[in-house]
């Protein structure tokens, strides 16, 4: 692949172009520097972000949608909620987060064991997470309030489908989270096996800084899953 | 031929290696590309194929080639396969794939892996799907309506599905492939107001992919976790709306519209430039109607769903926003008239095409201004002239824009010139009989056809046989193409540089160009579009006879 047609100009285009700067990385053979070559990953994560976005709003949309057609059985449902679980793991979430921050600063500054140790503080955090998530759903199955799989929930009419709808998007967004969760601690574990080896050196940190960037994505969807689900009745019934 | 200007053969992107390996693990975006045109081709045909079929049993007014269960596949297998696995990637993928790193003076697209990645998803996905046409088929039409795609089909809803979502995917990396390049990797002094229009519309096109596609996504997972878990979002039973299915749906299908078109407005404004060569009339207006196209497109998802039950004044709405859509579209239509205006017109293939497609895109345009009107909409909703409106656009349109485009860079994409004369025959074959094809549907829609029935009453048969004969004619004007420039591949004159005579980076490069595009990265000093003078350029033609002459 790597023939050259230029040796006046650059002789080898494919390979490192680094030339003078001090990167020890390789840059990428389409890029001119490292400089753009981060840069370009970046905007990149900021983009793919996007398309989550989108992705998480068509289930928020359905959210509002029957919110607004079921406010006092989504009220009701809430009181089915754990609160305390709920915000336990609010806080876990929010934990990993800053531990996610401190991983990517330590990956900036070539801190090879900070990094290591709070990549796995941010992966534990994040499993702890899932863990009580499990437990949750394990109660609800327990209490036979799941929609899709042996609801026995009483009443009848609206209120019913109302419930089976607030559980519906209850399984739906917290499980569509918990799966991007997953997808993050793979990604984390990638991460601590480069880092362990030392193959992270600072000047490819974007790494940890975009999937940094991930992270807090998702932790940012369970700061809007919390008070949707957990604490609508906080509110009087019937006021959106 | 004066063969001056042929460069030896050297080193290009297509003999640096001949091994399969070399293909298919390419993260050269000229080759993959390529590997896209196979794709594309490969499921138009099949796209085709159903389509010919379904205009065979048309033929008569009884059923009487395929029974109704046999027609609603073929018309969804039609409709799935144009959609997802044609036009969406057809112009982005290929000719966005190939040309948006030379037009920027770039030396790849910004993420080469991602690039591969996204065409094994485009085909795992199109691959899919036609296993489930092979098992069965799939009778809910493309669109995959609620309740009867999430608890009533009993075929096979759930692969086809499957296959368009991760098709999905494919689209989502080229569109940010695309913007991130854009944005990134343009060569020193290209700035944005240089960029030539087909960037500035790939751009807008990308936009909607990276917004669009996800909605898409999530509205086939409701649909794929009703009919595996009995999540019931869409399901009245469990408090559910079927119709938010339409909702989430047309969220995205109709800026897909938008992605089909609007790179194909990107070709044409290259083609009517080169081809007059002047700078398009009004150069940043084309470039920002596209970004009006992109937004607008996004407001306007309810005119698909004025008998749906909305609420009068979300159609009212709906109604009104889609009109705006008209505007930036004339202002596109009206600059490329503009352009061509007592300009030096020449006449090659690619310029029949750009004609043909202002054309039949302003008839299927102004045919979508009767289908934005509400009450109008109540009389043609779900009849042939729905049908025949975007068929304009989208075979009128982005077909053509295709072909057209396929034909301009195929000189540089492989180095060999494809043979004029067959090439105009085709062009206007392809005229004749799309027009033919679609023009009577029109007719039969604004008659009260209804779509998707194959039994419909006896008056309306002289009609259907005229389309039937159109698309028989517009069969043979697809084939040729497919013929001769696969023969010019192997027997065509070797392509100068720029044989078209056009500016912009992708001509200041060898055809075919290097693995690495450029040998040193190029610095724009000048405008786009910077044309000689009448009088220079004929100078220049007299030694050049491969430049258009006035």
């Amino acid at each position: 692949m790597s023939q050259s047609l230029s040796p006046a100009v650059d002789p080898t285009p494919f390979e490192s172009s680094v030339g003078s700067r001090s990167h020890e990385s390789v840059v990428a053979h389409h890029f001119v520097d490292a400089e753009q070559q981060h840069a370009t990953a970046e905007l990149g994560m900021w983009m793919f972000l996007v398309t989550e976005i989108m992705f998480f709003g068509a289930f928020f949309l359905a959210y509002l949608i029957y919110r607004e057609w079921y406010p006092a059985a989504f009220a009701q449902g809430s009181h089915h909620m754990d609160v305390m679980l709920g915000t336990l793991n609010t806080a876990v979430l929010l934990t990993s987060s800053f531990t996610m921050a401190l991983a990517v600063h330590a990956a900036e500054h070539s801190q090879r064991r900070q990094l290591v140790g709070l990549l796995s503080a941010t992966f534990v955090l994040g499993a702890v997470f899932l863990g009580i998530k499990g437990l949750e759903y394990y109660h609800k199955y327990a209490e036979q309030l799941i929609p899709f799989a042996g609801w026995t929930f009483g009443p009848t009419g609206n209120e019913r489908v109302g419930m089976m709808a607030f559980f519906n998007l209850y399984f739906l967004m917290t499980g569509m989270h918990a799966f991007h969760m997953v997808l993050g601690l793979a990604m984390l574990a990638i991460l601590i096996v480069l880092a362990n080896s030392d193959r992270i050196p600072s000047s490819r940190s974007i790494l940890v800084h975009n999937v940094g960037l991930y992270w807090h994505f998702v932790d940012l969807v369970w700061v809007y899953l919390f008070p949707f689900f957990y604490l609508v009745a906080i509110r009087p019934a019937g006021h959106l | 031929m004066s063969s001056t200007v042929i460069s030896p053969p050297n080193r290009n992107y297509l003999n640096v290696s001949y091994t399969v390996r070399s293909w298919l693990l390419t993260h050269d975006h000229k080759r993959i590309a390529l590997l896209y045109l196979v794709g594309v081709t490969f499921f138009f045909v099949i796209g085709g194929l159903a389509a010919a079929v379904v205009r065979l049993e048309l033929m008569t007014p009884r059923g009487d080639l395929t029974e109704s269960e046999t027609y609603n596949k073929l018309f969804t297998m039609h409709g799935i396969t144009m959609t997802f696995f044609f036009l969406i990637p057809a112009i982005p993928a290929v000719l966005g794939n190939f040309l948006v790193p030379l037009m920027v003076g770039a030396r790849d697209l910004a993420f080469p892996k991602l690039n591969l990645l996204s065409w094994y998803l485009y085909m795992l996905g199109g691959l899919l799907t036609m296993w489930s046409i092979l098992a069965g088929g799939v009778d809910t039409g493309w669109t995959f309506y609620t309740p009867y795609s999430s608890t009533y089909s009993n075929t096979y809803v759930m692969a086809t599905a499957l296959g368009v979502f991760t098709a999905g995917f494919s689209s989502i990396l080229t569109g940010l492939n695309i913007i991130v390049t854009t944005h990134k990797m343009r060569c020193p002094g290209l700035t944005w107001f240089r960029l030539p229009l087909f960037i500035w519309s790939m751009y807008a096109a990308s936009l909607i992919m990276v917004l669009a596609t996800p909605v898409l996504a999530a509205a086939i997972v409701l649909v794929g976790l009703e009919r595996v878990l009995g999540i019931g979002i869409f399901d009245p039973a469990m408090g559910g709306d079927p119709l938010l299915f339409q909702h989430l749906f047309w969220f995205y299908a109709h800026p897909a519209v938008y992605i089909m078109v609007l790179p194909a407005f990107g070709v044409i404004s290259e083609l009517v430039a080169c081809f007059s060569q002047r700078r398009p009339f009004g150069y940043s207006f084309i470039g920002f109607s596209s970004f009006a196209i992109a937004i607008l497109g996004f407001l306007v998802w309810g005119h698909h769903m004025f008998v749906s039950g909305q609420s009068v004044y979300a159609g009212l709405i709906f109604s009104l926003l889609s009109f705006l859509v008209a505007i930036p579209s004339g202002i596109k239509v009206f600059n490329w008239t503009a352009t061509l205006y007592k300009a030096s017109i020449s006449w090659e293939t690619p310029m029949l095409y750009a004609l043909g497609f202002v054309g039949l895109f302003t008839i299927g345009g102004l045919t979508g201004l009767f289908l934005a009107c509400l009450a109008i909409d109540v009389h043609v909703h779900d009849t042939y002239f729905v049908v025949a409106h975007f068929h304009y656009i989208m075979v009128g349109g982005t077909v053509m824009a295709f072909l057209g485009g396929i034909h301009f860079w195929w000189p540089k994409i492989t180095g060999r010139m494809y043979p004029e004369s067959w090439a105009r025959l085709s062009a206007i074959l392809i005229f004749i009989g799309f027009n033919l094809t679609f023009f009577p549907q029109f007719i039969l829609g604004y008659l009260g056809m209804p779509r998707r029935y194959h039994i419909y009453p006896e008056e309306f048969q002289v009609l259907n046989v005229m389309s039937s004969a159109g698309a028989s004619i517009l069969g043979v004007g697809y084939f040729f193409p497919m013929t001769y420039l696969i023969w010019s591949i192997f027997y065509g004159p070797v392509a100068p540089d720029n044989p078209f005579g056009h500016t912009g980076l992708e001509w200041q490069t060898p055809s075919p160009p290097p693995t690495e595009n450029f040998a040193e990265i190029p610095i724009v000093t000048e405008e786009a579009y910077n044309f000689l003078p009448d009088d220079t350029r004929q100078k220049i033609a007299e030694e050049v006879p491969l430049v258009p002459v006035a």
